[in-house]
């Protein structure tokens, strides 16, 4: 079976839940994704991970996806003597590495600000501190470009992506990784909301790991630095002097 | 074809990386330098992080410059006591580049040093190498020039620390050849280059070199130091990727074969004065970049 044909059997077979389970009131928003390891092979040029889950009730769907944290220093350049020169800069610890959302609807019109805020639902919301004690504007100002930046390199999605809904109760999605996604450990938020509020929410773990030569290639690399480079050298030196040989028999 | 290259963190089109690989060998073949020089910024252009472009591009340099050494050494080209000299310091040049480095990184300041010392480096040199081929154009119209002195006694002759460098013909200080060497080593840490566009003009007019040692002399330098570099990031930076050096060594070692075929149609001092031209262009082209206004004041980097 494809991916995507087991994802869809997976998705009747969630729905069948739904219908067969009606006791289950607790657990309001189910979802689950088509893989949860995201592979990053030799040809790695992106990927996408179809999502799917089932509501119990009406409402409206989001779903956040968040990657590992890290540190990011945001530069700012300044002229001096004509040259335009790194002069400011503002550190800005946990940032996620990369970071999606999707809804049904456009995310103002479903939940309150408070809401949104607080659940850190698109972002322009997420909580992103500087290490460092820095004026209030300052720290708006390095934040913007922090997010810019970061949306440029396509690892930030300011929009929302859409969420459909098949037929009353499914609903799918597809998020989107760029080639340049950092590895680590994901988090799938999906949200289920009400009127403006938050009424059941689930999350699901997603993993972006190197598999295969690249993650071999890269463990040896950090692993056993010196052989790697012995190895490097080593090849270098012989390709250019067997091509050297081979052109001058040619 | 997108390849994920592993160490860059990033996915590149191999075809891009094997046909700049390819042009690069070209003009290098052509005018008989190690193209270091157009290879780490292009990488810089493409998205490579610069780490990961200095240090795969150090492992390059050894398969571009590798088979011109071997037969410079078959031809007994090679000054050894003065490549040694060079290398020692080389080395230590290299250990102390990669640590300004990350010192350099971490204030941020890195891809403003590299392009300072690209701008000045550059111009410097293809405007004296412009000035030479212009020269010697000249030169030949009026017809040749009674010869000279082996070469003219100054300062580097009085150095203490002197030493008989055999194979040259030149009994100088040890003092100014371990100085380009460690400032080579530098240069090669930072900027990703062999360095043999300011060894070869160091060795010509600083030390009085024949000309005949200094290509096989600097060829067997740059071999070992960009090896030498190779091995020490890899070993401390983990910068070195492999798939990204292999796509450009193999498009490297074919453009090569080409452009030096190529240059043996065309003139010598055509040739340099060409190269001075493409020099001076990437001189000129860094510097504009410094000076206009970026399109994005801010920048981002993303710590581990």
């Amino acid at each position: 079976m494809t991916p995507r044909r087991r994802a869809l059997a997976a998705l009747a077979l969630l729905a069948a839940a739904a219908v067969l389970a009606p006791g289950a009131r607790a657990q309001q928003v189910i979802a689950d994704l088509s893989r949860h390891l995201v592979a990053i092979t030799t040809g790695f040029a992106g990927a996408e991970v179809l999502l799917f889950g089932a509501v119990d009730g009406e409402g409206d769907v989001i779903v956040t996806v968040r990657g590992p944290e890290g540190d990011v220093v945001v530069r700012r350049k300044s002229q001096v003597n004509g040259m335009w020169i790194n002069t400011q800069s503002v550190t800005f610890g946990a940032v996620p590495g990369y970071y999606a959302v999707a809804s049904t609807k456009p995310i103002e019109e479903i939940v309150t600000p408070p809401v949104a805020e607080r659940e850190q639902i698109g972002a322009g919301r997420l909580r992103l501190e500087p290490e460092r004690n820095i004026p209030p504007e300052t720290v708006a100002q390095f934040r913007l470009a922090l997010l810019r930046n970061m949306e440029r390199n396509g690892l930030f999605q300011a929009r929302a992506a859409p969420i459909r809904f098949l037929g009353q109760r499914l609903f799918r999605a597809d998020i989107v990784f760029p080639a340049n996604v950092p590895t680590g450990l994901y988090t799938v938020n999906v949200y289920l909301v009400k009127g403006g509020q938050v009424v059941s929410a689930a999350t699901t773990p997603l993993s972006v790991s190197k598999i295969g030569l690249s993650a071999e290639i890269f463990d040896f690399a950090q692993n056993r630095g010196f052989s790697y480079g012995v190895i490097a050298v080593a090849f270098a030196g012989f390709a250019g002097w067997a091509a050297s040989r081979l052109f001058q028999r040619g | 074809m997108q390849v994920y290259l592993p160490i860059a963190e990033v996915s590149v089109d191999a075809f891009l990386l094997l046909g700049l690989g390819g042009l690069v060998g070209f003009l290098g073949g052509l005018f008989g330098v190690g193209g270091g020089f157009l290879m780490t910024p292009a990488l810089i252009v493409i998205g490579i992080p610069p780490a990961v472009a200095v240090a795969s591009g150090a492992n390059q340099i050894v398969a571009s410059s590798i088979s011109g050494a071997v037969s410079q050494w078959r031809k007994g080209n090679v000054d050894v006591t003065m490549g040694i000299v060079l290398l020692a310091a080389g080395i230590l040049g290299t250990g102390a580049g990669v640590a300004l480095f990350r010192l350099l990184q971490r204030a941020g300041q890195i891809d403003l040093v590299v392009q300072l010392s690209y701008v000045v480096l550059l111009g410097i040199v293809g405007t004296m190498m412009g000035i030479e081929s212009g020269r010697a154009v000249l030169r030949r119209r009026r017809g040749p020039r009674p010869p000279g002195r082996l070469h003219q006694h100054f300062w580097v002759h009085r150095w203490p620390l002197r030493m008989r460098f055999r194979r040259s013909k030149l009994y100088i200080s040890a003092i100014p050849p371990a100085a380009i060497g460690f400032l080579v080593g530098v240069l090669t840490a930072i900027m990703g280059i062999g360095g043999g566009f300011i060894m070869v003009p160091a060795m010509i007019y600083l030390f009085g070199m024949p000309t005949l040692t200094v290509v096989g002399t600097s060829q067997f330098q740059i071999v070992f130091v960009t090896a030498a570099t190779t091995l020490l990031l890899a070993a401390t930076t983990h910068t070195v990727d492999v798939v990204l050096a292999i796509l450009l060594i193999v498009g490297g070692v074919i453009g090569t074969q080409i452009g030096t075929r190529m240059g043996q149609l065309l003139r010598g001092e055509y040739l340099r004065g060409l190269l001075a031209a493409m020099v001076l262009a990437m001189a000129i082209k860094l510097a504009w970049d410094l000076v206009a206004a970026p399109l994005d004041l801010f920048s981002i980097a993303v710590g581990k």
